[in-house]
């Protein structure tokens, strides 16, 4: 009995918020669509009481439930935090575009919430089902998002395209983990390490799994070779879901790999450092060389998101405590950049207009200042150009595969974030050298504009004060696995 | 009071322009432009007034760091906020709050268009600016390096010419790609020493093919933004394309961050490399000062003329540098200081002429002379500083130089003398073809002469042309004992025993 308190007061936040997504969903039902907006205060309000019970139960220590198979430790707070977070804004930005596309339905905030409880569970996740199980709520989720603008012929192939891929990696990343069992005999991560330790880590068999699985992860995280899907479906998609899947799941993701790579085959890093590495050099020269290339914004995005994952697999090869958390950081400054990015989409689209391409973004200093100037922090963020966080996240990734001994690498990634600044820059360019073509007024509710600004401000004041978030970071990793 | 002022001098002179930028940036009304161009003005004043007793409270027997300022910034990195400046910063950070000043000034009424973000942009630059000259802590001092990019690319781009977009964006890539070289090499020393403080770096021991490496580093950052050959090719896209103003900065202060960070970082970190390679740096500072003379020598365009020359002209600094003795590095540092002023003056003298006639073509004028008389007497004794003429100070530079260089191998300032005849050829050339004559065309008989506010920019200008050329002693005193500590530093081998 005991016991069973306990394993449910560790999984606490993921009970109650699963708890008020379905009462979003019932709620739904009897609400008219002039009140529907009592659906939006109640995810919002989801979202802040898990925060409040994630934050509140928090301790330094671990806390492991239901026989091991589900852990509440720093790490996995300090993400999920972070995931509320990303989260509620989502939900703030998205809101008026919902709203003029006629999507502004239960459907929306019950699937985000419940795509959030996947994240959470991949967060916390000790064993590789509970992982997987997370992983496709997460995943079941986005495609039915993608989806849900249902006249929209491309969002349905994107939707379509994401659940195929995306069900063939999830059939890899099972058929690794089924390998890895047969060997060590055990699907719980310390079980796994511990089995590890004791064999020979040469076998054939434990490698094709290890394969299996990081050609699993590189699909959930858009990294080349498995990113053929993130173009399409980032252009396919209605922005906002688009800004959700460019987002706060890449942190859950981002714990994904920790969890399986990091803690249950950590005695086999020798052999994914050399995946991991392959991976990120790909992912940057093609994320970024592409990227040049396109003329629509989204799509644009989506390949800048490929050469970001290329710099988090840049620390996360390093394969070291310092390695892993810069990783975080890199991921969490990038989470807050790309909302910041789309949420600026987000606020020049208005109905029946998307703002999509770059050239709408023609003009746009003359348009709205303060617009252009919160574009201008973002875009000089992504490109790494200090004193925006971008450059402290390229700074901690660079300096922890230095220290790996990787110098070469670092070189040539520094290299390639000269051809990424390129196409940010040409951003700027539209905004600030060209003359506006779209003279419409931008009109946007209060509250998505505050929040919009003090995303992009946190850009610069954080690129000023990083210290904070990189002791959050390091606290968080540093708890977790050593 | 003022124990605390002088305490913090060197943040003042960073933020307070910064500050001001900011507030211009709130007053963004292109129809009540009086407003933003008065408080620019304000701004810029007070920042160059904060910087003076830089000069007036120097201890000018200590070459070492004074002002300093140091506290904890980002701790997982050991990175600190630390501020200094020596005898080598001081002049430059007035030269920087001064400029802007000027800058402020010049664009009055020239600049219609948006004309708060480009105040903004050049008081938030000069802060920046001084940041770079004041800054003690890599990773800080790549901070303002950096940062400083941003408002400059704006600035091109915006108000820059016809060709504007393809000039930034290539200044922008061109020093980025440098600069992350760089980056890469102060994380390399990071985790050598564990520390980003530039004094830690100046006692680290190294071997000289990691010296070698760092140097490399160094020099890809600082090679383009001084420029030398054969890095040059954005400046005069830059320049060309860019509004006065941005000229005005690039020439005067930017290329000097390039000039001071050798001496700062790329010679005292890697002295070994730096003498090894020395005679390579020698080689590309002399085709610098012969064979980008050579080039201005055929320019059509004023402002493409002037950038050619700025270049060749920072070939002598890093030819000073690079002969590693006093008369040499002491000359390299008048000569940048002397350069801020004459290509400063020289650019605005080029923006007079465009604001009237909106050309830059050589050919577009003749005969300036005739109508704009006083115009014509300050761009004849800035053309004469340019080439190097005794009493100005582009002589004093250039003199000491030479010395320094015979001192070292006759044939360097043999090579290097050349400068004086093809300095004065291109120049006076091109004042010949702009200003004398018959009067060309109808647009330059209707050309008015200097109004008050341009009258008085120039003749600051001249009066601190012909003030250093002929009493050079003010910025010497500064700078000797720090020229002094250098060289002593410079001269022994930082190779670990055993090499």
């Amino acid at each position: 009995m005991e016991n069973i308190r306990y394993d449910l007061i560790t999984a606490l936040p993921e009970m109650v918020l699963l708890g008020m997504a379905m009462l979003v969903l019932i709620a739904d039902l009897f609400l008219k669509q002039s009140n529907r907006i009592a659906i939006y205060g109640l995810s919002q309000l989801a979202l802040l009481m898990a925060a409040y019970i994630t934050f509140t139960t928090h301790s330094p220590g671990a806390g492991y439930a239901f026989t091991g198979t589900f852990v509440d430790d720093s790490m996995s707070d300090v993400l999920k935090l972070m995931i509320y977070l990303g989260t509620s804004l989502i939900f703030v930005y998205s809101r008026q575009y919902l709203q003029q596309r006629d999507m502004f339905r239960g459907e929306f905030y019950a699937l985000t919430l419940f795509s959030v409880v996947g994240m959470m569970i991949m967060v916390s996740g000790q064993n590789m089902l509970t992982l997987y199980v997370g992983l496709e709520l997460l995943s079941l989720s986005l495609y039915a998002l993608v989806a849900m603008d249902r006249d929209n012929a491309r969002a349905t192939e994107a939707a379509m395209k994401y659940f195929v891929l995306g069900a063939l990696a999830s059939g890899m990343l099972l058929y690794g983990m089924s390998m890895i069992y047969g060997m060590t005999g055990s699907l719980n991560l310390a079980d796994i390490h511990n089995a590890l330790m004791a064999t020979e880590k040469t076998h054939s068999v434990l490698i094709l799994g290890l394969v299996f699985i990081v050609a699993g992860l590189a699909f959930k995280l858009g990294a080349v070779p498995f990113q053929m899907w993130v173009p399409d479906v980032y252009e396919g998609s209605p922005t906002a879901i688009t800004m959700l899947i460019s987002s706060v799941p890449k942190l859950a993701a981002f714990a994904f790999v920790i969890r399986l790579l990091a803690q249950g085959l950590q005695t086999m890093a020798v052999d994914w450092q050399q995946m991991l590495l392959v991976m990120a050099v790909l992912s940057i020269i093609i994320g970024n060389v592409t990227a040049i290339a396109q003329t629509n914004l989204k799509r644009m995005l989506a390949y800048s998101t490929i050469s970001h994952i290329g710099f988090v697999l840049f620390g996360l090869m390093s394969a070291s405590i310092n390695g892993f958390a810069s990783a975080l950081f890199y991921i969490a400054s990038y989470v807050l950049m790309s909302l910041a990015g789309f949420g600026i989409i987000l606020l020049l689209s208005r109905k029946g207009f998307e703002a999509d391409k770059l050239d709408d973004l023609k003009g746009l200093n003359q348009r709205s200042p303060w617009t252009a100037f919160l574009m201008l922090i973002v875009m000089f963020s992504m490109a790494g150009v200090p004193p925006t966080l971008g450059f402290y996240a390229k700074f901690t990734v660079l300096q922890a595969a230095l220290q790996a001994g990787f110098l070469w690498l670092v070189v040539f990634a520094v290299l390639m974030a000269v051809i990424g600044a390129f196409y940010y820059l040409r951003v700027i360019k539209l905004m600030y050298f060209d003359e506006p073509v779209d003279h419409h007024p931008i009109q946007v509710p209060a509250d998505m504009r505050v929040a919009l600004s003090v995303n992009a401000f946190a850009l610069l004041f954080i690129g000023l004060m990083p210290q904070g978030l990189m002791s959050l970071c390091g606290y968080a990793i540093v708890r977790s696995l050593s | 009071m003022l124990e605390y002022f002088l305490q913090h001098i060197l943040s003042f002179s960073i933020w307070l322009p910064i500050a001001f930028g900011v507030a211009v940036l709130f007053t963004a009304d292109d129809n009540k432009p009086c407003v933003t161009r008065w408080l620019a003005l304000a701004g810029s004043l007070a920042s160059f007034l904060v910087t003076i007793p830089l000069y007036t409270h120097f201890n000018f027997a200590d070459g070492g760091f004074q002002f300093q300022e140091r506290f904890l910034w980002i701790a997982s990195f050991n990175i600190h906020y630390h501020l200094g400046a020596d005898g080598l910063a001081v002049p430059l950070i007035l030269l920087t709050s001064f400029t802007t000043l000027i800058v402020v000034l010049s664009a009055w009424e020239v600049i219609e268009k948006r004309v708060a973000q480009y105040m903004a942009s050049f008081l938030i630059m000069s802060g920046l600016m001084i940041g770079v000259f004041s800054a003690l802590d890599a990773i800080f001092y790549y901070v303002f390096w950096e940062a400083m990019l941003i408002p400059m690319f704006l600035v091109i781009g915006i108000w820059g010419g016809p060709n504007r977009v393809y000039a930034t964006v290539k200044f922008f890539l061109y020093t980025l790609l440098g600069s992350l070289l760089m980056l890469v090499a102060f994380i390399y020393m990071y985790h050598q020493t564990g520390s980003f403080a530039i004094t830690d770096y100046y006692e680290m021991p190294m071997p000289l093919n990691v010296q070698i490496l760092v140097f490399l580093a160094f020099f890809a950052a600082f090679a383009v933004k001084i420029p030398m050959w054969p890095v040059h090719t954005w400046l005069p896209d830059a320049h060309v394309e860019a509004p006065t103003g941005g000229s005005v900065v690039l020439a005067a202060i930017a290329l000097k961050l390039g000039g001071y960070s050798f001496l700062r970082f790329a010679m005292p970190i890697a002295p070994d490399a730096s003498h090894y390679l020395s005679g390579f740096m020698i080689a590309l500072s002399l085709i610098a000062i012969v064979y980008i003379a050579l080039v201005a020598l055929v320019q059509k365009d004023m402002k493409k003329l002037i950038a050619y020359s700025s270049i060749s002209h920072m070939g002598f600094v890093t030819l000073g540098f690079f002969i590693f003795n006093n008369l040499g590095l002491e000359g390299a540092i008048v000569q940048m200081i002397s350069h801020g002023f004459i290509s400063a003056a020289m650019f605005l003298c080029v923006g007079v002429l465009y604001d009237r006639v909106h050309s830059r073509q050589i050919d577009a004028y003749g005969g300036v002379a005739n109508t704009m008389p006083a115009f014509a007497a300050f761009a004849v004794l800035f053309a004469m500083a340019n080439s190097g003429l005794p009493g100005t100070s582009g002589f004093v530079g250039e003199f000491m130089v030479i010395l320094g260089a015979i001192q070292e191998n006759f044939w360097y300032a043999f090579l290097a003398s050349f400068t004086l005849i093809f300095g004065a050829a291109y120049t006076l050339w091109m004042v010949k073809r702009v200003f004398y004559g018959e009067v060309a065309n109808e647009n330059v008989a209707a050309l008015k002469d200097l109004n008050k506010r341009e009258f008085l920019i120039l003749a600051i200008l001249a009066t601190l042309v012909l003030a250093l050329g002929i009493y050079p002693e003010p910025l010497t005193n500064v700078t000797n004992a720090t020229v002094d500590q250098l060289l002593s530093h410079l001269s022994h081998s930082k190779l670990p025993a055993g090499f």
